[in-house]
């Protein structure tokens, strides 16, 4: 048996700015290790002339930035994965940019590390990012933290320097809730106590960075917690097996025992714990395995098994530390899609409660988070969900969002509590429904949206729609700008954050007019698909109808009817679509109107047609003399 | 027996391979015949476990693999009940690409990277799993687990999603498809104890054999076929050596090693000096080769 049979992997990830050296540090360990190969070796040297900064000697920091980019520009801006072991253990590290912008990339390598190395240069001492790094690793959970003072050679190998620094940091990170902080002086250039000990340092007695490394314990401590199986595809070959596969989120479960659906409350028992290598008696924190229940419950992709005594909450409102990732800034209000553990789930901010300055970790009050900004928020999900507090659980309390039309990764959550709330407000059930006022109505509800330019024709065609609507029996409400600004939504201005809120509420307000049986047209330049998006999902299929009134921005400019479009220009109104703020073309409206093609009865007509198609009238034949005689 | 850091490892491809099942309408497996790739059979024989595997293997033949790696690919296939596909650039072949007179640029560009782009859009595959790993080469260490190619199969490194915890993001966009690394956490000497674990099969050009190899540009090349004509003043002669890694015969080294088993194997690999790439001829064509063929769509 070799010598690496028993070893346990260490996760961790190194954290500093360009200038401290933490690159040539990880360069520094595998070298060391004599994990650099001579033909790597051959090629460093030929680099290192070409693009080195450390003259003759080999610059240790090209090993690790691999992209050409950062080879050309001497910065490290994604994280890198490295690979390397020691007698005594097996290490992965996550190799994180520092800069303020690249937050979300060092958020990335945090959240699957056990350990943190944050470098301080021994000549600047504890410097603002030093606090940011720090404060982002104990968000992300990471609990033992090593302090590199590095380039104590360019300090005089001084322990003053070193105590100095290591009594700053100690004041600062009380308040971060780490179990450990180690502090070691090295320097990564010249190797001193980074694997083996600097006679220059005689005065320090504490682990090099190495030791430290390879003796750390950093369980995770998911093992100690409730059990939790997200249940991640079911297994049927057959009619005789089903199972559920999944990896064990966090405690463990024997064979025999009861469990839960988290969300249906179901209780069921495990019979068998199925691996291709065998049976087992017991599943693990970690392992992947599929379990077989002794009754046949509902269970899907995206339920959370647990123990009856020890339930996660199940709730569709939470508060949660959100890390913005996307360009686009986070809109309180927009629909995001939600990923938690195999579930996926639409969800949207409700409050964004403050934002916290990653520098000074103050708290500052904020409508939307930028690319790269932390923030306190409530979300609101779809339907509920179970969770558990991110300092509980790093697997079922953590979340991602995804812009729902670039399907980017647009925010990273970690679960602070659930809103108890939620769980306490359950819904009238109503005795008169839907289908009764349809029926009286004689006619099937549904928004028809028109969204188009400023002055494109939409609140005319709207007008037109309505009364031809109305003409014919049918039950009608219009909202627009005109009703809907002066009131319901007086508080709202222009901005992003404002848009979406005037979208959302306005949402609100259709479906409710349409679980009323009647057609709602709504004429709102509505800029952004993702809100268009939003409202259409919050009605059943095929009662939403996108209308895209369609009129080129130069001839919106010529009508002008109010004179807005010569005001914005003239710089009298901020944030007006189509000059100072975009709209975004539908991609698939359910109609188009070109109103430079036809005149504006033509467009009316056509909505008109297009509603026969769709049979929202003369639906299931009841007339309007039926309904009459129902009264 | 295998050690905990094996299990870890073990169930984490795993469970990325059940995730890849539950959420892509057709995914499919890229079999490279290499070592990793059958790492990568096992744990997906496992990972369904008592289902079979939900996709087929597809093989991009260049047609100058070693006749050895055929034999194995039909094995296996036929051992495990798998759909096998293979696929040839047809128009390359028409051409007459090869990684002698085309070079070895010219011939991996048509045959693989080519090869590879029109069998997905053949078949349609919406996901598809390789075996590279991130300890392999610097451009690889940076690539995500869930790597999203845009329209045209093309890799944009400045460009990739976030990727935390274990929650990927399995959306695509119209027109984009995903490539799936299951092994990225893994090392060759990973690789090697887990075949001892678990008794994998391997190609036998793995193990040390007296073997015909010709010395050219200082690497030892074995003319597997008669399509590869020997130089002037080259000469064959026999002599102990094995490979690392498999690839195009003619583009493959192989090493001076007397490692004929698993055990030896790795005991070379704790004590060797080299790495693994070092005997691929395609990536040290020019700098940063390798990150400019995975842009362009190799895996």
């Amino acid at each position: 048996m070799d010598v690496l049979t028993e070893k346990r992997l260490l996760r961790f990830l190194t954290c500093g700015s360009v200038d401290d050296g933490k690159s040539t540090l990880i360069g520094r360990l595998l070298f060391d290790s004599k994990l650099i190969l001579e033909d790597q070796l051959a090629t460093l040297a030929r680099d290192s002339r070409k693009h080195g900064t450390t003259g003759e000697d080999i610059d240790l920091a090209l090993l690790v930035d691999g992209l050409e980019a950062e080879r050309e520009q001497g910065i490290t801006i994604d994280v890198a994965y490295r690979f390397f072991n020691t007698p005594r253990r097996s290490f992965i590290v996550a190799d994180t940019p520092g800069h303020e912008q690249y937050t979300r990339n060092m958020a990335t390598g945090a959240s699957n590390s056990d350990a943190a190395v944050i470098l301080i240069d021994a000549r600047k001492g504890v410097l603002t990012q030093t606090r940011r790094h720090s404060y982002i690793c104990s968000l992300l959970g990471i609990r033992h933290v090593a302090v590199a003072v590095n380039k104590i050679d360019l300090a005089d190998y001084s322990a003053q320097t070193f105590h100095h620094i290591v009594g700053d940091y100690f004041g600062f990170a009380k308040s971060l809730g780490f179990a450990s902080i180690t502090a070691i002086p090295l320097s990564a250039r010249y190797g001193d106590n980074v694997t083996t000990k600097s006679e220059k340092l005689k005065w320090f007695d504490g682990p090099t960075l190495l030791e430290y490394l390879e003796g750390l314990d950093a369980e995770s401590g998911l093992a100690q917690q409730p059990f939790r199986f997200p249940v991640q595809w079911v297994n049927r070959p057959n009619l005789d097996f089903r199972g559920f596969s999944g990896t064990v989120a966090s405690g463990s479960i024997r064979s025999g025992e009861s469990i839960v659906v988290a969300a249906s409350g179901r209780e069921s028992r495990i019979t068998r714990i199925v691996t291709a290598d065998g049976d087992l008696p017991e599943a693990r924190a970690g392992e992947a395995v599929t379990l077989v229940l002794e009754d046949e419950v509902d269970i899907a992709r995206g339920d959370v098994l647990a123990p009856p005594e020890s339930r996660p909450e199940v709730v569709d409102q939470f508060a949660a530390h959100l890390l913005w990732m996307a360009e686009d800034a986070m809109l309180p209000g927009r629909s995001y899609l939600m990923r938690i553990g195999t579930r996926f789930v639409p969800a949207r901010i409700t409050t964004l409660k403050h934002k916290v300055d990653v520098n000074t970790l103050e708290h500052i009050a904020a409508k939307t988070l930028a690319l790269n900004e932390i923030g306190l928020c409530n979300v609101a999900t779809a339907s509920p969900v179970a969770l558990d507090p991110y300092a509980e659980n790093r697997e079922t309390g953590a979340f991602i969002l995804i812009d729902r039309f670039t399907n980017a990764t647009a925010g990273a959550g970690m679960i602070a509590f659930g809103l108890r709330r939620a769980t306490n407000v359950h819904r009238q059930s109503l005795t008169v429904d839907k289908v009764a006022r349809v029926h009286r109505n004689g006619h099937k509800p549904v928004i028809l949206w028109f969204t188009g330019l400023s002055a494109s024709g939409k609140s005319t065609i709207a007008n037109l729609v309505e009364q031809e609507l109305h003409g014919g029996g049918a039950h009608t409400y219009l909202l627009d700008g005109d009703n809907v600004r002066h009131g319901l939504n007086r508080d709202l201005g222009f901005t992003d954050v404002d848009r979406v809120e005037n979208v959302r509420r306005v949402g609100e307000v259709a479906r409710l007019f349409t679980d009323a049986g009647m057609i709602v047209l709504c004429s709102f330049i509505s800029p952004f698909r993702a809100e268009r998006s939003m409202v259409r999902e919050l009605v059943p299929a095929g009662e939403f109808i996108e209308v895209f009134v369609d009129t080129p921005i130069e001839e919106c400019i010529r009508r002008d009817p109010k004179g807005l479009y010569a005001r914005a220009k003239a710089g009298l109104i901020k944030n007006f679509t189509g000059i100072d703020s975009p709209y975004e073309v539908p991609e698939h409206p359910d109609l188009r109107l070109d109103t430079t093609q036809i005149n504006l009865q033509e467009c009316a007509a056509r909505v008109m047609s297009l509603l026969q198609e769709r049979e929202i009238l003369g639906w299931g034949g009841a007339g309007r003399g039926d309904t009459q005689t129902w009264i | 027996m295998k050690s905990a850091h094996l299990k870890r490892l073990e169930a984490e491809s795993i469970g990325i391979m059940r995730e890849v099942a539950a959420e892509f309408a057709n995914p499919v497996m890229l079999y490279s015949i290499g070592k990793d790739s059958g790492v990568m059979l096992q744990l997906a024989l496992k990972a369904f476990f008592p289902s079979k595997p939900p996709f087929p293997l597809l093989h991009v033949d260049t047609g100058w693999k070693f006749r050895d790696m055929i034999r194995h690919r039909d094995m296996i296939a036929a051992r495990y009940g798998f759909k096998l596909l293979v696929y040839t650039n047809a128009e390359g072949v028409a051409r007459g690409i090869n990684p002698i007179r085309s070079g070895s640029q010219v011939h991996t560009q048509v045959m693989k990277t080519e090869a590879l782009k029109q069998a997905l859009d053949q078949y349609g595959f919406d996901a598809a799993f390789g075996g590279a790993r991130r300890d392999e080469e610097k451009s690889r260490a940076k690539e995500r687990i869930f790597s999203v190619r845009s329209a045209g199969h093309t890799w944009e490194p400045r460009n990739q999603r976030p990727e935390l915890w274990h929650l990927y993001n399995t959306r695509l966009t119209k027109g984009e498809t995903i490539r799936v690394f299951p092994l990225s956490n893994w090392t060759e000497l990973d690789i090697w104890q887990y075949t001892r674990a678990e008794a994998i099969p391997v190609v036998p050009l793995y193990f040390a054999a007296p073997r015909p190899v010709v010395t050219r540009d200082g690497l030892l090349i074995m003319r597997d076929d008669e399509r590869m004509p020997l130089l002037p003043g080259e000469q064959e002669e026999v002599r102990n050596v094995r490979f690392r890694s498999l690839g195009d015969y003619p583009l493959s080294a192989a090493i001076e090693s007397s490692a004929g088993t698993l055990d030896a194997i790795i005991e070379e690999m704790i004590t060797t000096r080299t790495s693994e790439r070092s005997g691929r001829l395609i990536d040290s064509d020019e700098a940063a080769s390798m990150e400019r063929k995975k842009r362009e769509g190799y895996f």
